[in-house]
């Protein structure tokens, strides 16, 4: 029995009725976590993870009938089991793990197995069938060590400071700026953080996540306060006049894709902080395993090539053609929208 | 290995040319002889040929990363670059990097790899990769590959060096012409600070002039002035003393090699000369576009076919300096006396390459305006105005000399499609732009010089960001980015869909401040076209 599936409105649960991460406006939908190619707004009721709760909301506008579940309790949605299950990937992540009848079908969202200080740890689900994403899919995409990646970053901001240059990175406003900040070693200089950052980062604080303290780039009166300083801001903000105010700065942009070095060329920046939040080739395969699944569905990035080389293992593998861009170099702008203020005065 | 593996790295994460003259500088303050001898000709863009076939390379590095062929095509096709994806390939060693030389690993680690049977290349092959580290993987397997490029210009070596050794730049460019062997001797003379060789052959610095901005009757009688065109081409200084030859261009580089039909005619000067011109590629007494001299910059050896298809010619200005005297605080009217006579004494061959720029005759200023109609169709972008009087100033002087540039025709047109060079990791540098016609936007030209390198790279991810469709190396993209195209020149064109095509056209600028329903017209284009003709 198939009980997940691709349809118009985003992967469909038919005995319980429910979509997961919809793109399309329904009647209930059960969310992995709130980056906005997974959360959209204007769907009746959601089922989000109480620890992702806060996150959900500010995406959500706080439109709909927002309910949660933390981890590894059991929702049952018209008969069917629903938990959700930490996948690693940012704060409130979850795999939605479904049973019916005694099938148990299991849709990763986007996972990372590599330690992260601000998100619960991956957790392998036991199931029949397991939807997996593939954004780096690839055996040329290994992650570096996050000690030796941030002990790297650590020496280039003071290099910097020793230069009297701030230190510029663009990242993910949602995770990635909040795991940087968390990881890097924040007696080196004072951190200031873009609008888009500043309000996510506020949220965290919130879900009790602690993070070194921040200031709000627009709060700065005296724009010498950025020498030496770290500032984080969403890739958007890249070559745009907004980063004229630090005087002189060297950027670094933390991607996944800055592995390759045409992609580090190609986003002339000074630094390529290969950091992802996405399971590596590595991880991906460890953590396909770890399912014990039977089947396996890949969607989300290299699709075909993990499908091809499962298959030349042994293992039953199809691809699922989803909407989610996430990660993808296209989607580095758009995924950046600044989240909107509505509803949560 | 490992230092010169971090200069590359240095080179390759930033696009300040500060920062880069300051990475090689660091390099060469510590680097032994030997090894500075060989970081100097890889970052001159010199290289060994291939050592190792790449099909070999990759079968190797498969069968250790344990990936299949498919997969392993699948990730390079991803990366577009076999010694790039083979390092990312290889399995993650425990090796800190080599503390090797340098010379070590080019002289007994690489070179001898070519006189080896093929099972012991590849023991000697996967060893080197068990000891380097991840970049060093990627430089090594550059080298034994033949393509090992660090992106850096040789006037930027030239000024670190001169940094590092305190000597001035003319000479450290010099002595880094012609043929050398990296090793510890030539690194030493390259250093040394006994300086005979450093007057022959420094150049002047050049006279430039400004843009005119007020009306030409204040410059005074035209019987003052001279006018010449103004040359699209390479600004040059030509010099011969003490038996030797030195061609440099304004940018201060030392370009001999690059046009060896200018050096070898200049063996016909007499010793003791200084020539101011402009290099241009010239064919059938007739000047080419810049285009085709850019053929000939980009490259480090200039082939047969390149000489034939576009030779080039210096047309001289200005003297300099005769038999050893400065002639430069001489009158413009008596250098240039001096410079047809030494001109026209040369060898018929020589004349060819070595001629000078003719002056235009006008009674009036209103004559010369309209001769000055004229430019775009000689190819030239207008006057150069001097005083007969004038020296031979240094800079960028107000006063003497002006340059009187016609306007280019320009329109401002939407990028429709790009075009990268195939592997997903290129850029987008190739625009098709298109202008209203009946609320459509229909394509006109195509364009690709113009942008600065970090425009190409917001362009580029523009254009990744907003593909429509993909069809091979070419994306339509949204209708959204307007730019002012500049060209020479505009016919009537059955061949096009608009109806006509441009000469030279080129981006010169970006209108970022422009909406696409503010570019321009069809109709207006065609107007221009009948006042053209
Ligand atoms: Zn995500
Ligand atoms: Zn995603």
């Amino acid at each position: 029995m198939r009980l997940i599936k691709p349809t118009e409105r985003g992967l469909y649960v038919e005995p319980g009725d429910f979509y997961i991460d919809p793109w399309l406006p329904v009647e209930r939908a059960v969310l992995t976590h709130a980056h906005a190619d997974h959360t959209y707004r204007g769907s009746k009721n959601y089922l989000v993870s109480k620890e992702g709760e806060r996150l959900f909301r500010t995406r959500l506008w706080n439109e709909g009938n927002i309910e949660t579940a933390s981890y590894g309790e059991t929702k049952k949605l018209n008969g069917v089991k629903v938990s959700l299950h930490p996948a690693g990937h940012v704060l409130g992540s979850a795999q939605v793990r479904v049973e019916y009848k005694g099938e148990v079908w299991v849709a990763s969202g986007d996972y990372k197995l590599t330690y992260d200080p601000t998100c619960a740890a991956f957790e392998p689900v036991k199931c029949h069938a397991f939807i997996t994403e593939a954004t780096f899919g690839l055996p040329i995409y290994r992650w570096t060590k996050p000690e030796i990646l941030f002990e790297e970053v650590n020496e280039w901001w003071r290099g910097n400071v020793e230069k009297g240059k701030a230190t510029v990175i663009f990242a993910y406003s949602l995770g990635k700026a909040q795991r940087i900040m968390k990881s890097v070693d924040a007696s080196i200089g004072k951190i200031f953080t873009h609008g888009a950052v500043e309000r996510l980062t506020r949220d965290y604080r919130e879900m009790g996540v602690e993070l070194p303290p921040t200031r709000y780039v627009g709060e700065v009166e005296n724009r010498k306060d950025f020498a030496g300083s770290l500032i984080i801001a969403p890739p958007s903000a890249q070559d745009t006049p907004w980063t004229r105010r630090f005087g002189a700065h060297s950027t670094g942009f933390a991607s996944g894709w800055m592995r390759i070095r045409g992609a580090r060329r190609r986003r002339a920046v000074d630094r390529g902080i290969i950091l992802s939040d996405h399971a590596d080739w590595d991880e991906l395969l460890t953590a396909i395993n770890a399912t014990e699944a039977e089947q396996i569905w890949v969607t989300h990035g290299s699709i075909e090539t993990v499908v091809k080389y499962l298959k030349s293992i042994g293992k039953e593998a199809r691809p699922l053609e989803t909407k989610f861009v996430g990660d993808a170099p296209e989607a580095e702008i758009s995924d950046e929208k600044e989240p909107d203020n509505h509803n949560l005065q | 290995m490992k230092n010169f593996s971090d200069l590359y790295l240095a080179l390759d994460q930033t696009n300040k040319t500060n920062e880069k003259v300051e990475a090689i500088v660091k390099y060469f303050q510590t680097a032994d002889a030997a090894d500075a001898a060989w970081a100097i000709y890889f970052l001159s863009g010199r290289k060994p040929r291939q050592i190792i076939k790449t099909a070999k390379l990759r079968e190797w590095a498969a069968e250790i990363s344990e990936v299949p062929d498919w997969l392993f095509e699948v990730s390079y096709d991803a990366v577009g670059d076999l010694a790039e994806t083979i390092a990312l390939l290889l399995p993650d060693t425990n090796a800190e990097g080599s503390n090797l030389p340098l010379a070590f690993w080019v002289e007994n680690r690489t070179m001898p790899l070519r006189e080896m049977t093929e099972d012991d290349q590849r023991e000697a092959v996967v060893q080197a990769w068990n000891e380097l580290d991840a970049n060093e993987r990627f430089i090594w397997n550059k080298l034994v590959t033949g393509s090992f490029r660090v992106g850096v210009s040789q006037s930027l070596v030239v000024r670190a060096l001169a940094q590092v050794s305190g000597i001035e730049k003319e000479i450290i460019a010099h002595r880094l012409m012609g043929t050398w062997s990296p090793n510890t001797d030539f690194y030493l003379n390259l250093l040394e600070a006994s300086a005979e060789d450093a007057d022959l052959s420094r150049p002047f610095p050049f006279h430039l002039a400004h843009q005119l901005d007020f009306p030409l009757e204040e410059l005074g009688e035209i019987s003052d002035w001279q006018a010449e065109w103004k040359w699209d081409g390479i600004r040059a200084q030509l010099i011969r003393r003490g038996g030797e030859s030195f061609l440099w261009s304004r940018g201060e580089d030392l370009v001999s090699e690059r046009f060896p039909e200018i050096t070898e005619a200049s063996f016909s000067l007499p010793d003791g000369t200084v020539l101011d011109g402009e290099i241009l590629p010239w064919k059938d007494s007739k000047v080419l576009p810049f285009a085709q001299l850019q053929r000939r910059i980009g490259r480090k050896t200039i082939g047969k076919k390149l000489l034939e298809e576009v030779p080039v010619v210096l047309l001289c200005y200005d003297l300099l300096e005769l038999g050893g005297e400065d002639f430069r605080q001489k009158e413009l009217q008596i250098r240039r006396a001096e410079l047809i006579k030494i001109l026209e004494k040369l060898p018929g061959e020589a004349q060819k390459t070595l001629q000078f720029s003719p002056v235009v005759k006008a009674a009036s200023w209103e004559e010369l305006t309209k001769i000055r109609d004229e430019s775009r169709s000689r190819k030239v972008e207008g006057f150069m105005l001097k005083r007969l009087a004038s020296p031979f100033r240094v800079g960028r002087p107000r006063g003497d000399w002006w340059k009187w540039k016609i306007e280019p025709l320009t329109v401002d047109a939407v990028m429709i499609y790009a075009r990268g060079t195939g592997k997903r990791a290129s850029l987008y540098t190739d625009y098709t732009f298109a202008v209203w016609n009946n609320g459509e936007l229909v394509p006109f030209a195509k364009a690709y010089s113009g942008l600065t390198d970090k425009e190409i790279r917001r362009v580029d991810r523009f254009v990744r960001d907003n593909t429509i469709e993909t069809f091979g190396p070419v994306r339509s993209v949204k209708a959204k980015l307007v730019f002012e195209l500049g060209f020479e020149g505009i016919q009537k064109s059955s061949r096009h869909k608009s109806g006509v095509a441009v000469r030279f056209p080129r981006i010169l600028r970006w209108r970022d401040d422009k909406k696409i329903e503010d570019a321009d017209t069809l109709d207006a284009i065609h107007r221009m076209l009948e006042a053209e003709n």
